[in-house]
């Protein structure tokens, strides 16, 4: 059973989205996605300065078998991109919900939060997928 | 295990799946109009008429002795290349699809792509592309991803680049958007004429194409231009001759060091010098090195070397989460594949050759060129169009029309070279004249002395 922690919100793409005190919000992929997509092997975040909207392909996760785009769950601009991941992608695996963030956004859409998934909905919706 | 596909009852078993009558009922969508309905083909030979008909068509070719270059060129091609190269371990033009059950063929690609990065300085190479027109198509794509600096799509080619190259890059990079502007070049030096690059400083542009050495086989001022480029943040696409990098300094130390930019960002090129026969058609072979900071950017193949389970060294693709079978539509590229056969015949050249062995090709290439031009330019009527240094190529100036010229002298069994009247109009009568290592000096005189009848005649009779 993956780890799914109470306080993020989630998509069905498997992104996740935790709000932060300064008020933008962090965004990485669920333990679900690290463990399907194996070992990864390279991470591209987006740029600083990037306008992003809700839906947006603007990260690529690559494992040894795959590669797939991360979608941005909120519209706003990127502020930091996590560095750390272009040396070390496996802090993603290691650390999904930490270490192994991906971008953060300073968001200009409060409402595209409102339309995530809560914890309990994405184990419910992990549930299903698997059936 | 029967190996025959579509017997008549697989036919019929899928058809009856399908719910169709026949197969041409799969084409019913097809407009009638737009089929190509019976072919006009002559009865079948056996093949010993075919043998007979192609050997009477080659031998009317005749025996002519070569001066055109222009982007392919003669060389001598020592007879174990092709004697090894197609032997049955090698004699397939494909990359396996099982690619890591032939590790001989992946270690031969390994020791090619390291011989393509120690000839033109760059970090990684590829595992070669179709030839080099795509190779530079694929290497302005490239850019566009690349530059992250930049926004627009636009790309500043050289008019000294191979005509032929950039109308492909048209064909292919154009259709994806992507905006080509000319660089003009020096009329009396022959070379990019650097002041016709400042209109552009300052504005969004991706990536600045250079050939070294040019169409006209003069060198380009290649540091002054690589560092032009990445002061404005532009991308540097070098073109080059891998023959002529044996001598000239690779694209890997163009420019200076400043900002930790130095050299080409993208090298390609045409690979068909080392060891493939001149061929209408092809097969020639594409090359692509860049920095490893673009390497995902990179189309094409990449070969590895690793280690397995128990830590023996060995050879695997690698790299492959750009490619089109992982990546589908968002791939790097749609090429994913590379030119196997012919990048064999270039390793065993290399290898055979090595580095000095290039080099005195490269050596005798220029010197053969040199006496050409001057034994040429002794002739009344002919002179060096541009003053610029050289290597294997020379652009020449008539006094006359350049094709009645060469008409003459082919029916004299030379072919003096090509007829630049049409790709460079503002330069006048100009014919590209090229002699490689295999032109010996009673070649050269052969040239010189055709040529000096063909003036003194058609003045005559003018």
């Amino acid at each position: 059973m993956s780890n799914i922690p109470s306080d993020l919100r989630y998509t069905k793409s498997h992104e996740w989205v935790r709000r932060e005190q300064n008020g933008t919000v962090a965004i990485g992929i669920s333990d679900h996605a690290q463990s399907a997509l194996g070992d990864l092997v390279f991470v591209e975040v987006p740029d600083v300065g990037r306008a992003v909207s809700a839906g947006e392909a603007c990260a690529v996760v690559e494992s040894v078998k795959a590669a797939s785009d991360v979608y941005s769950p909120v519209s706003g601009k990127v502020i930091a991109g996590n560095a750390a991941l272009a040396a070390q992608p496996e802090l993603l695996n290691q650390d999904p919900y930490g270490a192994g963030w991906l971008f953060r956004v300073q968001t200009n859409s409060p409402a595209d939060e409102a339309g995530l998934m809560s914890a309990a909905d994405y184990a419910n919706y992990l549930a299903d997928s698997a059936k | 295990m029967a190996f025959i596909p579509h017997t008549p009852d697989d036919v019929a078993g899928m058809l009856e799946v399908i719910g169709v009558q026949s197969i041409d009922a799969l084409f019913d969508e097809i407009p009638r109009e737009l089929r190509a309905g019976v072919l006009d083909l002559p009865p079948a030979m056996c093949e010993m008429e075919v043998g007979r008909l192609l050997a009477e068509r080659a031998a009317s070719d005749g025996r002519p002795l070569n001066f055109i270059g222009a982007g392919a060129y003669e060389h001598h091609i020592p007879a174990p290349v092709w004697a090894i190269t197609t032997r049955g371990e090698f004699y397939s033009a494909y990359t396996p699809y099982q690619a890591e059950a032939s590790q001989g063929t992946l270690q031969l690609i390994y020791e090619y792509q390291s011989m393509i990065c120690a000839l033109t300085g760059m970090e990684v190479s590829n595992a070669s592309m179709y030839d080099g027109a795509s190779a530079l198509a694929e290497a302005c794509l490239m850019a566009v991803r690349a530059n992250r600096a930049a926004s627009s799509r636009r790309i500043l080619l050289a008019r000294t680049v191979n005509p032929t190259y950039a109308q492909v890059a048209k064909s292919i990079a154009g259709q994806q958007g992507i905006v080509f502007e000319t660089v003009d070049f020096d009329r009396s030096k022959g070379r990019t004429l650097l002041e016709s690059l400042q209109p552009y400083a300052g504005q969004d542009i991706n990536a600045l194409v250079v050939q070294q050495p040019n169409f006209f086989g003069n060198l380009e001022e290649a540091d002054q231009l690589t560092e032009w480029a990445h002061q404005h943040k532009i991308l540097l696409i070098a073109v080059v001759n891998p023959i002529a990098m044996a001598l000239l300094s690779p694209p890997g130390q163009w420019g200076s060091a400043v900002g930790g930019n130095l050299g080409a960002d993208i090298v390609c090129g045409e690979g068909q010098a080392l060891g493939v026969p001149l061929a209408a058609g092809g097969p020639y072979f594409g090359f692509m090195a860049t920095r490893m900071q673009f390497v995902r950017q990179m189309p094409g193949r990449i070969v590895g070397r690793t280690v397995d389970a128990e830590g023996r060294p060995g050879f695997s693709l690698t790299l492959q989460a750009r490619e089109q079978h992982i990546r589908r539509s968002k791939a790097t590229s749609n090429i994913c594949t590379n030119q196997g056969l012919m990048v064999t015949a270039a390793t065993i050249y290399m290898s055979l050759l090595g580095g000095e062995g290039l080099s005195r090709v490269a050596a005798a290439c220029l010197q053969r060129t040199a006496d050409l031009v001057a034994r040429l330019c002794a002739i009344a009527g002919v002179k060096p169009a541009f003053t610029a240094a050289r290597f294997h190529e020379a652009v020449l100036l008539l006094d006359r029309p350049v094709a009645p010229v060469l008409a003459a002298l082919a029916r004299r069994g030379i072919f003096g070279g090509l007829d630049l009247t049409d790709r460079y109009p503002e330069i006048g009568h100009a014919l590209l004249v090229c002699a490689t290592e295999t032109k010996l000096d009673a070649d050269i005189d052969a040239y010189a002395a055709a040529l000096r009848d063909v003036m003194q005649s058609s003045r005559a009779a003018a």
